[in-house]
């Protein structure tokens, strides 16, 4: 608690319940939740999906969804208890009070308004629009660091891109002045390297301005960069809060322990690698399983009225995956790293180039050898909530591979099926469910195990594990990796997190805008990177200096 | 893509600062909760409690709850049951009018009355329900394969081949379905030869773009979907991945719309006989009863009433259906309004 | 803005030719010829009868008749009704009429079911707001002709609140019923689109953020709620238009309206194909007209549309 010798803190919550109304009864989100955020400080709630950190920052601003109330405890800004306020006094308070930035800046602009439209409202909603509301809105809109915005202020939201919308999501944010920012996820939704700056700029000007936040993020390792105080958030509760620092080098709580030890932008940092890396003299010595070379792909995008334009997603990349290894082909948005994965899936049809698997150039490919592949090549994508067929049980869902390619027979399958599910270490009875029942990194796994029902060599990993809460990703990162020593799978794994990287991969692809910018074993990239773009990215990792 | 032509603004730009961390001018306590009070689960372990439940035995589950669902399911049961067995319902010969009768008010045995050709109204209705629904399953039936494959085919394949079933569906969503079924029916070689078959081929000929339409939109949905790419890559088919993974995930705005538009083609049918256009005279149903008594409105209404009622309620029932099952499927959805 | 606006124009072209083809080839090519159909099955002389075949270039390949009607159509020489009377000046007097009548009834479902619609999606779930949806259902399940006649009835005959039918003249007060008729089904839905609309948008995350902004729930209401639900709306309402004229066939016949639908039923019951063809065809330009209005409209109200 803070001592009496100290200022007033502008944010205090005590004891904080929230419960929610659910058709199954009543859920308590948060319970027991205590912090305080001096004036001009930065506060940072790090947790899991699901552990209320989101939650406890929106009863601070009156903005609970409409079946959520606080049920105990107090929120008291600047010394006002404002749990219980009428929606009149949020609207007092909120924009030149407590100001906010939203976590997608895809969803978070209304599409119909202009950009500086959207700023105009909240300058004049807080009558700070004064005289000349166009310049200020230029100049607001200027304070975030959007470039040009004379003309930005008269364009949509969706003629912006991602980075730039978070720039005026941050402008509205900060427009009136707040004495408090919550800032809920600001930045997951885009590349590191944007992240980054968007983030040194929002540092810049809370700092000036005075501003304390309350910074809400799912990565330890942001969160110990960019705040004076962590509060660790579990199942509703808070379970280790303290200064940033101290709480990093020395966690307590066995939960704080565990986030520290499978956060990948902090493992990054230690070096913290698997076991295969000791098999690496063997990983060169072995042919090549996949070989890329001069691979092309080039998309023709409509324009209308016939009109068409060519654009090259993947521009002349060449790189080998020598047998039992893993390679990561990281990159960020609009690389075309996943237009590779899908090419060497052949669910695309490459526009130059080969891909050699196994000696076998795999665009010549006859109907029945392309089968054949298939069953030597498996994907694992993305997205935990569209990889599974809703409408399959999981064991239709495991079997379907051993089905096309007519393997065994009921009772065998049947046995591969609970083996499969053994290997991911899931459940037996887990086959008479379906995939809505399950969180995503369950769903993951059975992915997984889908990948190996047809015993595969190569297994290409699109993203694998990026929708993933960090412990469910060490996880799922520990078990490909155990079957990858197991089974001698040879890994593509295409992931936008090159923290994750340096704990699976053996050799690493660094793309730009199509082009393959670097590559190298994980340690030549991670200790010695040659191009400026690859040290940019490994410099934006989040917690880069603080282990 | 308008955001592609945008220069980011982030892009190149060098990084200028080492991040070292803050330390706060306050002291922080450091706190950490007694274990006993959020003791630690094992990461993302299976719930292995209760009972294991598709999509569909989920809405099944919500829907036999719903009021709603409850009154509309009862009340096509009795229509169907009405519809196949009329005997069931009442004892009295639709057919047999006696003038002296001509629209006298309810009497026992006789609870609506008579119309104006001294026919038993209830009885008329109860014999009218059969062609009515006929109607409504059969075209229903039609347009969803018809229009289901079609936009199946057009979502999934996409290309010309989209682009050409796209303006075909323009081409008849440009004639509204009662004007079109209007225009048909009135050919000689309609005309000539009426009958239920006549009005389900008509009605499906002008109903089935709007069910094209959204089997489209729901497959190129589920199209996309990452499960579809990865069958692809398990080595199914096109056209297998496309009946075993994307139509079973296309079905449920289908489903609805379906439902729903029972109703509609229901209505359109008893429209186009009070207008003289749909089912021949001799075939007794609730629109051909409903136009008969148009011409008596001022002395008996409730001839008109009874038949419109017993038409009303079906349709109700069938869009109360349709509702229902839209709620319990997808509660956000809004699919075909 | 304009090249959208020529660009959906351009589309529409296939979207008529194709309607008015449609309509042209199910009414001449299919069996049954359309010159016994003219003189009501009556045998009439070899003459007269190649005389007709003339006057509607049936003695001409199907695509030469096709085009001569595309061309009269475009130009509207829509030809002699039986009675004698140019096609054209029917159509002048009755359309007015409908017009009116569409209008009135568009006006009727746009204000009440948007009024209604917005007050149930901004409650939903509260009383109001499960009446409102259990009516509206009842509304679109009664046919339109039944209304008609139970509102004629109670509000025309029974009531006397109202004349139960419209006189030549078709004045905007007589038509205030029949347009309450016409209307009454749209507006169900209007309103049921608006309330998911509403709901839909509550829960979006630019409203949680104009909020945050300190935005008065009034102007969230306004500015961002209304604004964007009204978009699917007015899309509704547009393409309704012109399923109004179609409805109004059984309207105007209830009401005895002078209107299109009356003339064109008529035609029909006559037997009389080329009005019919001529006049379906009007009313196939007036569907595309006013799909390309929805299309701009479209994009007035969304900027992400233009540049699609």
């Amino acid at each position: 608690m803070v001592q009496n010798s100290e200022p007033k803190p502008l944010l205090e919550i005590k004891d904080l319940a929230i419960t929610f109304s659910t058709p199954d009864g009543p859920v308590n989100a948060v319970r027991n939740a205590n912090l305080t955020v001096m004036p001009g400080e930065t506060v940072a709630i790090v947790g899991e999906s699901g552990s209320g950190k989101s939650t406890t920052a929106l009863a601070a601003i009156g903005l609970l969804p409409s079946n959520g109330e606080v049920s105990a405890g107090q929120i008291l800004f600047d010394g006002e208890d404002i749990s219980k306020a009428s929606e009149k006094r949020f609207v007092e308070l909120r924009g030149n009070h407590i100001g906010m930035v939203p976590q997608d800046p895809m969803s978070n602009l209304n599409p119909v308004w202009k950009i500086g439209f959207q700023v105009k409202e909240t300058l004049k909603a807080n009558g700070l629009a004064g005289s000349n509301p166009k310049q200020r809105v230029a100049q607001v809109l200027a304070d975030a660091g959007l470039p040009d915005p004379e003309t930005r202020m008269n364009q949509y939201p969706h003629e912006f891109s991602g980075g730039m919308r978070q720039r005026a999501l941050i402008a509205i944010g900060l427009a009136c002045r707040p004495r408090l920012l919550i800032a809920d996820e600001p930045t997951s939704a885009l590349d590191v390297t944007v992240q980054q700056q968007i983030l040194d700029h929002l540092d810049t000007m809370t700092s000036e301005l005075g501003t304390a936040v309350l910074l809400i993020t799912h990565d330890l390792g942001l969160a110990a960069e960019r705040a004076e105080k962590v509060i660790v958030m579990y199942k509703g509760q808070v379970v280790e809060s303290g200064p940033a620092l101290e709480l990093l080098r020395n966690p307590q709580h066995p939960y704080t322990k565990r986030l520290i030890n499978s956060a990948p932008s902090l493992a990054a940092q230690r070096g913290d690698k698997h076991e295969m890396a000791v098999d690496e003299v063997v990983a060169e010595k072995s042919e090549p399983l996949l070989k890329i070379s001069n691979l092309t792909k080039v998309f023709d995008i409509r324009k209308g009225f016939g009109r068409k334009e060519k654009f090259t997603a993947v521009d002349k990349v060449s790189f080998e995956i020598p047998k039992g290894t893993t390679t990561a082909v990281v990159g960020e948005s609009g690389s075309g790293k996943s237009t590779i994965a899908q090419m060497v899936l052949n669910l695309l049809d490459a526009t130059s180039g080969d891909i050699v698997f196994d000696g076998q150039a795999i665009g010549k490919l006859s109907e029945r050898e392309l089968f054949k592949y298939r069953r030597r090549v498996q994907p694992i994508f993305q997205d935990p909530y569209g990889s599974l067929d809703p409408m399959y049980s999981i064991y239709r869902t495991i079997e379907e591979p051993l089905r096309i390619h007519g393997i065994g027979n009921q009772a065998s399958r049947e046995k591969k099926v609970k083996e499969l599910l053994g290997q991911v270490s899931m459940p037996a009875s887990t086959m008479h469910r379906f995939p809505n029942e399950l969180s995503g990194g369950q769903r993951q796994r059975i992915a997984i195990a889908r990948a190996l029902a047809l015993q595969p060599e190569m297994i290409v990993c699109d993203e694998a594990v990026s929708a993933l809460d960090v412990l469910v990703q060490a996880q799922v990162l520990e078990l490909l990796d155990e079957l990858q020593r197991e089974l001698g799978l040879t890994y593509l794994f295409i992931t936008h997190d090159l923290a994750v990287v340096r704990q699976i991969a053996d050799n690493v692809c660094v793309m730009e805008h199509g082009k393959l910018v670097e590559q190298g074993t994980v340690d030549e990239i991670f200790e010695n990177a040659k191009s400026d773009y690859t040290r940019n990215l490994l410099s934006a990792i989040p917690g880069a200096s603080l282990i | 893509m308008p955001e592609n032509q945008n220069q980011n603004p982030e892009a190149g730009l060098p990084i200028s600062k080492i991040r070292a961390g803050k330390v706060s001018k306050y002291t922080i306590p450091h706190f950490v909760a007694p274990l006993d009070e959020t003791p630690l689960q094992g990461v993302d372990a299976v719930k292995e409690t209760g009972k294991p439940l598709s999509m569909w035995a989920e809405a099944w589950r919500s829907l036999r709850k719903r009021p709603l669902f409850i009154i509309s399911a009862l009340l096509i049961i009795v229509v169907i049951a009405i519809a196949t067995i009329p005997g069931l319902f009442t004892s009295v010969d639709p057919t047999s009018c006696y003038l002296e009768f001509s629209n006298e008010g309810p009497s026992s045995g006789h609870p609506m009355g008579y119309n104006f050709q001294g026919c038993d109204v209830y009885a008329r209705a109860i014999h009218g329900t059969r062609a009515s629904l006929m109607v409504g399953i059969f075209t229903t039936i039609f347009v969803v394969l018809i229009g289901g494959t079609i936009g199946a085919l057009a979502g999934f394949y996409g290309g010309w081949l989209d682009t050409i079933l796209a303006r075909l569906g323009d081409i008849f969503f440009a004639l509204p379905m009662v004007l079109g079924a209007i225009i048909v029916m009135q050919l000689p070689a309609f005309r000539d030869n009426k009958s239920v078959w006549t009005v389900i081929v008509t009605l499906a000929i002008f109903g089935w773009p709007q069910v094209a339409r959204i089997t489209r939109g729901a497959v190129l949905e589920a199209r996309d979907a990452d499960f579809v790419k990865a069958s692809r890559a398990l080595g199914l088919s096109r056209g297998k991945s496309l009946l075993k993974h994307v139509i079973p995930n296309a079905m449920a705005p289908v489903i609805v719309v379906a439902t729903v538009n029972l109703g509609v083609y229901i209505v359109a049918e008893a429209t186009l006989s009070f207008l003289g256009l749909g089912l021949p005279f001799e075939v007794m149903s609730w629109g051909n009863d409903i136009s008969s008594a148009q011409s008596q409105l001022r002395n008996n209404p409730m001839m008109l009433m009874w038949p419109a009622l017993f038409l009303s309620v079906t349709v109700l029932s069938f869009i109360m259906l349709g509702d229902a099952v839209r709620d319990a499927l997808d509660p956000k959805s809004r699919k075909g309004n | 803005m304009l090249a959208f606006t020529l660009k959906r124009f351009l589309q529409l072209i296939p979207v008529f030719i194709g309607a008015t083809l449609l309509v042209y080839f199910l009414v001449f090519a299919t069996p049954g010829d359309p010159i016994s159909a003219l003189s009501g099955g009556k045998p009439m002389t070899p003459a007269v009868e190649s005389a007709l075949r003339a006057q509607y270039n049936l003695d001409q390949p199907f695509w030469v008749q096709y085009g001569l009607y595309l061309k009269n159509l475009v130009t509207l020489d829509l030809g002699m009704s039986f009675s004698g009377q140019e096609v054209r000046d029917l159509l002048a007097r009755a359309f007015p009429v409908t017009a009116r009548l569409a209008v009135m009834a568009l006006a009727i479902e746009a204000v009440f079911g948007i009024f209604f619609g917005v007050i149930a999606g901004m409650r939903k779930g509260k009383a109001f707001d499960s009446t409102v949806l259990i009516l509206s259902l009842i509304v679109i399940a009664i046919p339109t002709f039944v209304l008609g006649f139970v509102l004629q009835f109670v509000v025309g005959v029974k009531l006397e609140w109202a004349k139960p039918t419209v006189s030549g003249g078709a004045t905007w007060g007589e038509l205030i019923l029949p347009a309450v008729v016409l209307g009454l089904v749209s507006f169900a839905y209007v309103l049921r689109l608006t309330r998911t609309s509403i709901i839909e948008n509550k829960q979006a995350d630019y409203v949680r953020t104009a909020t945050a902004k300190g935005l008065s729930r009034g102007r969230v209401i306004n500015v961002h709620i209304l604004r964007n639900s009204l978009i699917p709306v007015v899309t509704f309402l547009g393409a309704d238009l012109g399923s109004l004229m179609g409805g109004a066939i059984v309207t105007e016949g209830i009401f005895n309206v002078p209107g299109v639908g009356n003339l064109l039923y008529r035609a029909i019951l006559k037997g009389e194909t080329p009005t019919v063809v001529a006049v379906v065809g009007v009313l196939v330009i007036v569907f595309v007209l006013a799909n390309l209005i929805v299309d701009m409209l479209y994009a007035l109200l969304d900027p992400r549309i233009r540049y699609a």
